[in-house]
């Protein structure tokens, strides 16, 4: 069996009466690309938001790496090579692409406030070397000429892909995607998925929440189906079609067209 | 991109450091003029670690006349009063403006919005108080005289070597701020400015970089104090209060708070408007506030770029029409 990079034992996570991830068990394995489904308001989103630290799971276990998530914030564990996109843009209007990016090297680099100050030399090398690695990325994600202009001037579908510049640029172990497609039309949809292989041929592992069903079977190596922040079905795509609590719950009677 | 706004600051710099030098012959030796250039040192540095807080990490500060009046106090007590060396009495204001800046913004700065500014105007006052209340050390309401000025080997320094010392603090802070602002540094405040969330997410300690930042602006603030107490002699309570607070934070604005030569530039305009308008007498008042609304109502990011947005329509229009 291949080794589990993240694993959730008996997840949970209640807002008030509502539970929005409830005794979640699930594992992926390093290097797989899974795929997070589940009709709105199944708790997708929560869960990328507990792995990522911004709320902590009101019981259960997160581990990644063999380390426990539970309580670490959001930028520690970012610093462990989690990384993330947005669902809703989040991208920091105040500055251009590049410099995004660059903020994305943040968590693998040190000069702080004095030696910036300073300018000590250590960090004039490292300054470069950050300039560098975030035009890699850029150039990666094929926006490599959008570099200098301001990051919320791009249109949509190149936001999306500077979400994921950025992402890549913490050098991350596991890329969470948050709706990559939403919003983007058939080819440049078609271009995503063909980045996505390349992420993952990277050594990346992924998950990936995503509502374009044909986009999700065609890459993913495994999904995992939420219905109400439980989980109704696990396994590999083709399984997943042919399994009537999915169909029941999330495809419906159209099943067979996705 | 980067590197020609690099070059930008360096002739910005070279302009203003040769204005500055060569001021006391512009202004013929005038002691009036100069003390005025020394007061828009002593606010510019105040208000570049101000914006640097503002502007780059987008948090508010209505206390900041408070971390002023630490370093004032500090130096005036310790040197008129204990005869401490006036160095000492500097970097004892410093060490106590950024202790008190970190207990203060430790917790504050969690808060955002209209709720940061409410912690930081209370803590302001809390100040406003001690010094008017602490007789015994501050010589309360009445003020505390008898500053000694700042002597270089025995030789007392006059208004033009004091105008060269407050400058040559400025542009040793702005070269600082510089360099943070172009650096992983700033990039991390400025990261927290445009969306905490994401900032985190990219493993940036948004909570920590927000503590730093308004302790580094607090140092600013106190160092500006020092420089204020020795170059007057005569300090009182009225200085540190709420409306010097927002003085400072009205220049951040006015000017822009978006850049660090806004930030100065606002300083520049809201430091010598009063001696411009001295003419109107009783109408100063009434001119000062039309003009800061004419500013934030045509010029909302501040009179930089306003300036800058101004220049370039007008180029545009000289192109279409030649």
């Amino acid at each position: 069996m291949r080794e589990e990079i993240l694993k959730a034992k008996n997840l949970q996570k209640s807002f008030g009466g509502l539970r929005a991830i409830d005794s979640l068990n699930f594992a992926i394995c390093r290097g797989q690309i899974k795929s997070v489904i589940g009709p709105n308001g199944a708790g997708k989103t929560t869960l990328f938001n507990l792995i990522t630290g911004i709320f902590p799971p009101s019981e259960g276990i997160l581990e990644f790496n063999g380390q426990i998530l539970n309580g670490l914030k959001p930028h520690l564990i970012a610093q462990l090579g989690i990384s993330r996109t947005f669902q809703n843009l989040q991208l920091f209007g105040n500055m251009t692409v590049l410099e995004n990016v660059m903020v994305g090297r943040h968590s693998q680099t040190s000069a702080g406030l004095l030696s910036t100050g300073l300018r000590l030399s250590r960090m004039q090398k490292e300054e470069k070397d950050i300039k560098e690695k975030a035009l890699a990325e850029l150039t990666f994600m094929g926006l490599e000429n959008r570099a200098t202009l301001e990051a919320t001037s791009l249109p949509l579908g190149e936001q999306k892909l500077l979400e994921i510049a950025r992402a890549l640029a913490t050098y991350p172990k596991l890329l969470l995607l948050d709706e990559p497609a939403a919003g983007l039309n058939t080819r440049e949809t078609e271009k995503l998925c063909h980045t996505i292989r390349k992420i993952q041929q990277r050594g990346i592992t992924i998950i990936l929440v995503e509502h374009d069903m044909s986009l999700v079977m065609e890459i993913s190596d495994e999904l995992l189906v939420l219905n109400y922040g439980k989980k109704i079905a696990e396994g590999s795509p083709r399984d997943i079609q042919r399994d009537p609590d999915v169909i029941a719950a999330y495809l419906g009677e159209e099943t067979g067209n996705a | 991109m980067r590197d020609r706004m690099r070059r930008k600051d360096l002739y910005s710099l070279l302009l203003i450091g040769l204005l500055i030098v060569l001021y006391p012959w512009i202004v013929d030796g005038n002691e009036y003029f100069i003390s005025v250039l020394v007061f828009l040192g002593i606010n510019s540095i105040v208000t570049m670690g101000l914006c640097l807080l503002m502007g780059y990490a987008g948090q508010i500060s209505l206390g900041h006349a408070a971390f002023f009046g630490i370093g004032a106090y500090f130096s005036g007590i310790l040197t008129s009063q204990y005869s401490f060396h006036p160095v000492v009495a500097f970097f004892a204001g410093i060490f106590f403006s950024a202790l008190v800046a970190f207990l203060v913004g430790k917790p504050t700065l969690r808060l955002k919005g209209h709720y940061m500014a409410v912690a930081t105007l209370g803590f302001g006052e809390i100040f406003f108080i001690a010094f008017n209340e602490l007789i015994t050390l501050t010589g309360g309401p009445s003020g505390l005289s008898g500053i000694p000025s700042l002597s270089f080997f025995g030789q007392v320094l006059e208004v033009t070597a004091y105008l060269y010392l407050v400058w040559g603090f400025v542009f040793l802070l702005l070269i600082f701020s510089l360099n943070v602002i172009n650096s992983r540094v700033g990039r991390a405040l400025r990261a927290v400015h445009g969306g905490e969330l994401a900032a985190n997410a990219m493993g940036v300690d948004a909570a920590w970089y927000k503590v730093q930042v308004f302790v580094l602006s607090a140092v600013y603030a106190s160092i500006a104090g020092s420089l204020y107490a020795h170059f007057i002699t005569f300090i009182s309570p009225s200085s540190f209060g709420l409306m010097p607070s927002i003085m400072f934070l009205m220049m951040v604005v006015i000017g822009g708070a978006g850049t660090i030569w806004g930030a100065l530039l606002g300083t520049a305009v809201l430091t010598s408007l009063p001696e411009y308008l001295r003419g109107l007498e009783e109408f100063e008042v009434l001119a000062y506030g039309g003009i800061l609304m004419a500013v934030l109502l045509f010029m909302p990011q501040g009179i930089l770029e306003g300036m800058q947005k101004l220049l370039k329509s007008m180029r545009r229009t000289r192109k279409k029409n030649p």
